[in-house]
């Protein structure tokens, strides 16, 4: 007889319901399928975009043509064609928005369907929406009560036009579209996303917020994020995401940008539940994302906050490149992966300015088949002496077909400086399911419980309207990885 | 009868441990089962409270008029059946509260019942830490970590108060305890006996059964009950050991 219930339980795998798979059945404007120049021009021309922003995309395209696509990820993926992707799809509307009554009312309806409401009479204990579906935002909340207070928050087209100085200074400054192979596929053909601009010594006084959806076929999204937080201001951003379930891979290929100028504090919140993929590993949305923040002034913060639930890969490394004096890097991390899911995350924290600080904790949870891998890199060049970096790499293993991996990469250039590793790999143990059992417990709650605890040190960092949605997301996931 | 065990086998692993046994319980007794080590004391409570690992090979175990053979280990408990752990396991990150609402609530959804509010969750929870004087911030901190061997048995306790079993399995309880703790944990037993529940207490020592009494006392030895008597049979072996019992067994 087999002793150990984590692999009995595994033998017999449920299925796993996601929630969020369902389609909204609405009229869709699209690009012709492919990538060319010609596609850029059209997506540049649905959006108005002036001559500079063409530009800026066909630079990225022509340098795009002369990458080719990263192979050092610990995932394995069919060849995506490019060519077999719309790189541009928006819900047909007829004019300009000035109110909500004129938002297509089947897309309020798929918003309310998935917990986001854009009305602004039921608001959200304090949080303003920007909501993406597939390449456009179809509304942002609470734009006047932010206006007040001198903030900026709109969809990053919207910015374009409006804003034009911001953009051109700060839009490539974190995350130039020569970085990576997907940095420059994004900045080819990025559609929308959104910008936030908070003024000096604005304390932002609502969340702000996106929502992405993918809603149509075939389709890749790429959005671009783009928060600037001056001197002595503070905003807390959360994202949040779900695609329909599709027998379909789907790419989403985003690119955030973060500056913070002196004393400015940004908190950066995502819950990543992109459709996974179903049990057998069919379907699923491809996660290549590219995120960094640029603590450019003394003293300044930036801290990413991650739940990673979906998508069928996951190929993300949200950075800080701490290039103040005293400025904090932090990154907190549950990359939860379940069936033929594929993780390869973790973060970069790069040391330039003196005192800088930096706080890394990670915990991968495998189950089923999946593949779950921390990868992180701690840079600490010469004049960034007496930096301290801290990190912590907890991995938990649920069955024994799953993997966990740790690449962490160390590299100090003074002597000044104090780095600190620490990780651990672990199983649920049969006696913590058992004790749960025996309080009435049953194995699939138990394991709910136990993972939320292993994972309690990244919740609670993230904002309370966030915190409750994440917790049952981990159960949810999880669900179907016990009998 | 409350708890009816008739000719029961239990092997781990093959290896059988449990090798005939018999015990009845009724509504308002308590029995204490004493013996040796590696008579299988613990494997009877595993095997009662549904433990994966520890097959049943032959036998029955009848509680409340059911054969609850093979039934998994969470509907025992929610049907009543309450183990007090002889090694209380640490779930980090899981707080003392969280666990215990959970806990309550999975029980009152078996029987049919909505979630508990959480004012008189609250409430509860304050009445029972007062009976087995637990400490209130040991509540706040996660499920048995950091906890001294002492204040696991007390949580344990407290644990049993909150879930109010019908038949309530003390696994070595007295380990590991000073006298002071042990007459904490005494008396949080004696508040919760009543004429509608059943206790089976499992240890060595008669200094427990001085303080929780027992109606009936079983000596396991080599997976089968060789000996019952009343509490004086306790005070006997204390006496004289298990020694002379074996002998009368073996002859």
């Amino acid at each position: 007889m087999d002793n150990n219930p984590n692999n009995n339980i595994l033998e017999e795998v449920t299925s796993n319901e996601y929630k969020f798979g369902f389609f909204t059945d609405i009229e869709t404007e699209t690009a012709p399928v492919g990538l060319t120049e010609d596609t850029i021009r059209f997506i540049s021309a649905k959006k108005e975009e002036p001559e500079w922003m063409l530009e800026f995309r066909l630079k990225a395209y022509r340098h795009w043509l002369t990458l080719t696509e990263p192979v050092w990820a610990h995932i394995k993926y069919p060849a995506i064609n490019y060519q077999d992707i719309i790189f541009y799809a928006a819900p047909k509307r007829k004019k300009e928005l000035s109110s909500l009554d004129e938002v297509d009312p089947e897309l309020l309806d798929t918003f309310n369907k998935l917990g986001i409401s854009l009305d602004e009479q039921k608001k959200l204990s304090g949080v303003a929406v920007d909501a993406v579906i597939d390449s456009v935002s179809v509304k942002t909340t609470f734009q006047d009560t932010l206006a007040k207070h001198g903030v900026i928050f709109c969809s990053f087209s919207e910015a374009v036009k409006n804003h034009p100085e911001l953009i051109k200074k700060y839009m490539g400054s974190v995350v130039p579209y020569t970085d990576n192979y997907f940095a420059a596929l994004n900045s080819a053909v990025f559609s929308d996303g959104s910008f936030c601009h908070i003024p000096k010594g604005v304390r932002c006084p609502l969340e702000l917020s996106t929502y992405f959806r993918i809603n149509a076929a075939n389709t890749g999204q790429f959005e671009r994020t783009l928060i600037v937080a001056e001197d002595n201001s503070y905003v807390s951003y959360m994202e949040g995401c779900t695609a329909p379930m599709r027998d379909e891979n789907q790419l989403h290929a985003a690119i955030v940008e973060i500056v913070a100028m002196d004393n400015a504090e940004v908190k950066y919140s995502t819950v990543q539940n992109w459709y996974p993929g179903d049990k057998e590993g069919k379907g699923g949305v491809y996660n290549f994302v590219t995120k960094r923040g640029l603590c450019k002034g003394k003293n300044s913060k930036i801290a990413w906050t991650q739940v990673e639930t979906g998508s069928a890969i996951t190929w993300k490394y949200p950075s800080c490149v701490l290039m103040g004096d005293n400025s904090v890097g932090e990154f907190y991390s549950v990359a939860v992966t379940n069936h033929h899911q594929q993780a390869d995350t973790g973060t970069k924290m790069i040391h330039i300015g003196k005192n800088t600080r930096s706080t890394i904790i990670s915990k991968g949870i495998s189950a089923g088949k999946s593949n779950n891998s921390y990868r992180g890199l701690v840079k600490i060049l010469p004049g960034a002496s007496s930096s301290r970096n801290f990190s912590q790499c907890d991995s938990l293993l649920l069955g024994d077909k799953c993997g966990a991996h740790t690449f962490p990469y160390i590299q100090a250039n003074n002597e000044s400086s104090i780095i600190e590793h620490e990780a651990t790999t672990s199983k649920i143990s049969e006696d913590q399911l058992f004790y749960c059992n025996q309080r009435g417990i049953d194995t699939e709650k138990a394991i709910g419980l136990i993972v939320n605890g292993y994972a309690r040190e990244v919740l609670n960092k993230l904002p309370m309207e966030f915190a409750v949605e994440a917790q049952k997301l981990l159960s949810i996931t999880l669900e179907g990885s016990v009998g | 009868m409350l708890l009816n065990i008739k000719n029961l086998h239990v092997a781990i692993d093959g290896k059988e441990i449990i090798r005939g046994l018999n015990l009845g319980v009724n509504k308002g007794e308590v029995h204490a089962i004493m013996g040796p080590n590696g008579t299988g004391k613990s494997t009877l409570a595993a095997a009662i409270t549904g433990r994966e690992g520890y097959e049943v090979t032959a036998g029955e175990i009848w509680y409340k008029g059911k054969n609850i053979v093979g039934w998994p280990a969470e509907e025992r408990a929610n049907e009543g059946i309450f183990l007090s752990f002889q090694y209380p396991v640490e779930i980090p990150g899981v707080s003392m509260t969280n666990f215990m609402r959970t806990a309550i609530n999975a029980q009152r959804e078996y029987r049919g019942l909505a979630p508990i509010p959480a004012a008189d969750f609250l409430k509860m929870m304050d009445e029972k830490k007062r009976l087995v004087e637990i400490h209130e911030k040991l509540t706040n901190r996660s499920v048995n970590e950091g906890f001294s061997g002492g204040e696991k048995k007390k949580n344990e306790i407290f644990q049993m108060a909150m879930l109010e079993p019908t038949m309530a399995i003390l696994d070595e309880t007295d380990s590991g305890l000073d006298i002071d703790a042990l007459k904490v944990v005494a008396k949080g037993v004696n508040q919760l006996r009543t004429s509608e529940n059943a206790f089976i207490v499992i240890t060595h020592y008669q200094r427990l059964l001085d303080l929780i009494v027992p109606d009936f006392v079983h000596v396991l030895f080599d997976g089968r009950i060789i000996k019952s008597g009343g509490r004086n049979l306790a005070l006997e072996l204390e006496e004289k050991g298990y020694e002379w019992i074996k002998q009368e067994h073996l002859i």
